[in-house]
């Protein structure tokens, strides 16, 4: 299980705001994301909340990129098998579906990333 | 005459251009936000990386076939962001955001392009696994390396291009490791010859990889993604001397070669066959791309896998056709031309196959406790289970009883390893374990869809 | 000549859900039988089944066989070694205007003679009990004892205990033709060669009107191909059946959970199926007109998706009864066919009472509504044409 994944509700301002650029270290950092950017840096920056927490990312972000960039997972397995984090980037596998805390439904991959989504990686909002 | 082309990559694109210069104003229907397909995909607007970092020796063709797209846009009704999702005779249903519509058509072109073909191996559900293709989008379309110190494996071309171009971007590569033996790579040289400037172009990153430090290895056998803290952390393989080895790595990538994306000619009723070659279930054509069913027409990737070059003039040879068949003038030696060029690549492809052979055989070995269906977590011992003891024939069959390909991808990802996995256990051979069905819809619907009722 | 192995007490023709239950009864009576599938079993109406277990609403006289079966569905893992998924998880009819629970208070009285006991649920209470229900249900008929099932498993999970009981499953055997041999019925397929016994039961579907028409007996049967569907899943938070009340044509559209998480619907319109091809036909157009009613049935699933339809081949006979029971034409020869789309809860019930009236001549329970020689004077053409569908 992930324990960098904070719960939502967690106090906002406690919350570290992650920089786009992630800092060396490869796993084992807090919310070390999965993937890493090699260039167009200089994009404009925007900010979402993805499981409570705020993190930055740049404008031409699809969700997955602004997301893994910052995180290691989009979404949990619902047969108990463990996190996912897509895997084919090109709306085929269909495994990276994310959920906003509104309950809409995102396909992370192919979604543009838009300043002030509210996105949750774990528990369903569902009844 | 109500023509649609479904898909605006080389094959889509190629196809629309042909029927527009005879006149016809055709819908070009395309899931992408941006005209290219995968291949040529684009990055988004504020990016700045300028084509050759992009797409390498195929920047010329790439800006062609963009440049020529953006003549042909005010001839067409083009439509991003549209998916078509499902058939009824003589209509296509698509879908926008979450409004749906019937489209009439006189003549379709299929132009669905493919995906990676994958062979599960233990962890590949790790978060920082993914295909190669996906590897290679991380980095074309949003300028992301998948890990900082990635592992590829599997085989194809697409093997060494992708490790290439992370070498080229700045990313360290832990290791390329090929599943086909390096002795196959010399059995296909005289197949391989018919297109000697590719050949070249392999050869060369391979060469690159290995100044750069880079371990290449051929013959190998995957044996494990490993995982820490619910992440890839290392890869596991036998070598070629069967002997173990392990590397760590944060992230995977991995795949096949490609496979076709057939899940509409399969709603269209199109007649398929078992391709040896591919060891898949193909749509049965005609050399200029006439399926089984009148008015459908197949092109590109989608219908046989044989690169980008092949898909321009597929698609251009598909749109001949179905002019010639509504009765438009077409020059025999423009087809005749076509059919020429597109067999050099058929050799071609033979020789691709003979190179990096599908590992088909490895779907035995894999451990019960292998998850072969993602979207389900259906394992290698479930569909082993519906084989023997449920006495499954096919995979239609272990679908039922146990569902691998019942998610929401539909066995696109899976169907192919489902298949290999039931054969091996039942002993035949992978074309008598059959192939997946296709279901509407092609990709998953919103309950909240409403199809305002009647489309002009 | 039949080879000895080819000879049985009882030939079964049609491998569903039916076939598959007579069989696995007949060898609990000792006698030996032979299934004849076409294709593999339970492919046809079974695998298109929506998989209700459901009493409530079914045709009175039909409950005491519904009764039977559903005691039946309770035991199935004893009898089986496999349960089939089956949840006793309740079903209910979700009425949204005064009419539509006024029907559904009336059935429930004349239901209750018979032993279903339903139970009518209105505001706060029907709400604390279902709180997924849209803000907009009026009331629900609430049957505790239905639930929901597997059709995929069923008729494989019955056909594979009927072989560990000693019955023979001949699939991939489509049968050519049904002819009498002095005391015999001969059955000839292909790719499996001819088969004989005295008894036969025609329990083939959709099919089952070709070979009564052989036989001698026509009954005014249709094919239609109903249009299911999947959601993908979700965490499971509704456990009982729901189905909307209306009596408007598209709008009685159902839905249930599985443990899994993904809800399963159908309901609604229904296409016309191809007998001879063997397809059922899906209109995706159809998936679309079930979506708003599913989301007035369960606002939550409006956020959902559907990644799978599907569909099958049903029989549906003109007065919507199906034909079970002896023919009225000839000794040794028996039908059970023509569910018309709601025979996936009797299946178990119509294995235990097609063998005992084979085994002893006694069903167990009623089965006169349902004989084949309603329809002996002939039918209006109408009848067989599914006019009553529409």
């Amino acid at each position: 299980m992930e324990t960098a994944i904070l719960p939502i509700g967690q106090a906002r301002a406690a919350a570290p705001i992650l920089p786009a650029r992630d800092k060396g270290g490869g796993k084992g950092g807090v919310m070390a994301g999965l993937m890493h950017r090699v260039a167009e840096r200089g994009r404009a920056r925007l900010r979402l909340t993805v499981d409570g927490v705020e993190i930055e990312a740049l404008e031409g972000d699809t969700l997955l990129t602004a997301l893994l960039t910052a995180t290691a997972r989009l979404r949990e397995s619902e047969f108990g098998d463990g996190a996912r984090a897509g895997f084919c980037l090109m709306g085929a596998c269909q495994d990276c579906w994310v959920w906003t805390e509104a309950g809409e439904r995102l396909r992370a991959c192919s979604t543009p990333a838009v300043a002030g989504l509210r996105l949750v990686t774990g528990a369903a909002p569902w009844p | 005459m109500a023509v649609i082309v479904v898909g605006a990559g080389p094959a889509g694109t190629r196809a629309a251009a042909r029927l527009v210069e005879a006149g016809l104003r055709p819908i070009l229907l395309d899931e992408g936000s941006r005209q290219g397909g995968q291949i040529y995909r684009r990055q988004p607007e504020n990016f700045t990386r300028p084509p050759a970092a992009l797409y390498g020796s195929e920047a010329g063709k790439a800006t062609a076939l963009h440049r020529d797209f953006a003549a042909l846009r005010p001839h067409i009704d083009y439509r991003p962001e549209t998916l078509a999702w499902g058939a009824r005779p003589g209509e296509l249903l698509t879908l926008h955001g979450e409004t749906a519509t019937a489209l009439r058509y006189d003549a379709l072109i299929l132009a669905t392009g493919a995906t990676d073909r994958v062979m599960p191996v233990p962890g590949w559900t790790l978060p920082g696994a993914y295909t190669l293709g996906a590897a290679q989008i991380a980095l074309k379309a949003q300028a992301c390396a998948i890990g900082r110190r990635p592992v590829f494996f599997g085989t194809g071309p697409l093997l060494y291009l992708v490790a290439w171009q992370y070498r080229k971007a700045g990313v360290e590569v832990a290791a390329v490791l090929d599943t086909s033996p390096f002795a196959a790579r010399l059995r296909a040289l005289p197949l391989l010859a018919a297109r000697p400037g590719v050949l070249l172009a392999g050869l060369r990153y391979t060469a690159a990889l290995l100044r750069a430090g880079v371990r290449v290895e051929s013959g190998i056998t995957p044996l494990a993604v490993e995982g820490e803290g619910g992440r890839v952390a290392a890869f596991r393989w036998r070598d070629r001397r069967g002997r173990e080895q392990a590397l760590a790595t944060d992230a995977v990538g991995m795949g096949y070669g490609l496979r076709s994306e057939t899940q509409l000619a399969d709603l269209l009723k199109c007649r398929f066959a078992f391709d040896p070659v591919a060891r898949q279930w193909l749509p049965e054509l005609d050399a200029e791309g006439r399926s089984s069913v009148p008015g459908v027409y197949l092109a590109g990737d989608g219908a046989l896998v044989r690169g980008a070059d092949a898909a321009e003039l597929a698609g251009r040879l598909a749109a001949c056709a179905l002019l010639r068949d509504a009765g438009h003038p077409v020059d025999p030696l423009e087809t005749a031309h076509l059919r020429a060029g597109l067999r050099g690549m058929a050799r071609f492809r033979r020789g691709l196959e003979t190179a990096f052979p599908w590992p088909g055989a490895q779907a035995a070995a894999l451990p019960d406790a292998t998850i072969i269906c993602r979207c389900e977590a259906v394992t290698a011992g479930d569909i082993r289970h519906a084989a023997a003891a449920l006495d499954a024939p096919e995979v239609n069959r272990a679908k039922q009883l146990m569902r691998p390909g019942m998610g929401r991808c539909q066995g696109r990802v899976c169907g192919l390893a489902a298949a290999e996995v039931l054969a091996a256990a039942r002993g035949v051979p992978v074309r008598a374990a059959g192939r997946l069905r296709g279901a509407a819809p092609v990709k998953p619907l919103p309950v909240a869809t409403r199809m305002p009722e009647e489309t002009p | 000549m039949t080879p000895e192995a080819n000879r049985a007490d009882v030939l079964i023709i049609g491998g569903g859900l039916m076939g598959a239950a007579t069989a696995f009864f007949l060898r609990r009576h000792g006698l030996s039988a032979i299934l004849i599938e076409r294709d593999l079993v339970g492919q046809a109406a079974t695998n298109a089944s929506f998989g209700n277990i459901r009493r409530q609403g079914r045709f009175l006289p039909q409950l005491p066989l519904a009764n039977r079966s559903r005691a039946l569905w309770g035991q199935l893992g004893a009898l089986l070694g496999e349960d089939a998924e089956f949840l006793a998880s309740g079903h209910i009819r979700v009425a949204f205007e005064e009419a539509e629970a006024a029907k559904l208070e009336a059935y429930a009285a004349q239901a209750r003679p018979y032993g279903l006991e339903l139970e009518m649920i209105r505001g706060p209470a029907m709400r604390e009990r279902f709180p997924f229900l849209s803000p907009a249900a009026l009331m629900v008929s609430h049957s505790p004892q239905d639930g929901h099932a597997n059709p995929r498993l069923a008729a494989p999970a019955f056909a594979r205990a009927a072989r560990r009981a000693g019955a023979r499953v001949v699939e991939r055997a489509p049968v050519l033709g049904i002819t009498r041999d002095g005391v015999d019925f001969v059955v000839e397929t292909r790719g499996a060669g001819s088969f004989r016994a005295p008894v036969v039961q025609v329990s083939a579907g959709a099919w089952g009107r070709a070979f009564a028409r052989e036989l001698g007996e026509d009954v005014p049967l249709t094919a239609r191909s109903p249009q299911m569907g999947v959601t993908e899943p979700m965490p499971y938070r509704i456990p009982p059946v729901m189905g909307l009340a209306s009596s408007r044509p598209g709008e009685g559209v159902y839905l249930r959970q599985v443990k899994r998480g993904n809800i399963v619907f159908g309901g609604g319109r229904r296409c016309p199926a191809d007998l001879e091809g063997q397809r059922a036909l899906l209109d995706p157009a159809n998936t679309l007109r079930q979506l708003p009613f599913l989301a007035q049935l369960l606002p939550p699933m409006a956020r959902l998706r559907v990644i799978r339809t599907w569909s099958g081949v049903e029989g549906y006979i003109g007065d919507d009864l199906p034909v079970m029971g002896a023919s009225a034409r000839l000794p040794g020869l028996f039908y059970a066919f023509g569910f018309c789309g709601h025979g996936f809860q009797l299946g178990p019930g119509v294995g235990a009472s097609m063998a005992d009236l084979i085994a002893t001549g006694d069903a167990g329970v009623p089965l006169e509504p349902f004989s084949i020689a309603r329809f002996a004077g002939g039918f209006p053409a109408a009848m067989a044409e599914g006019a009553h569908l529409e």
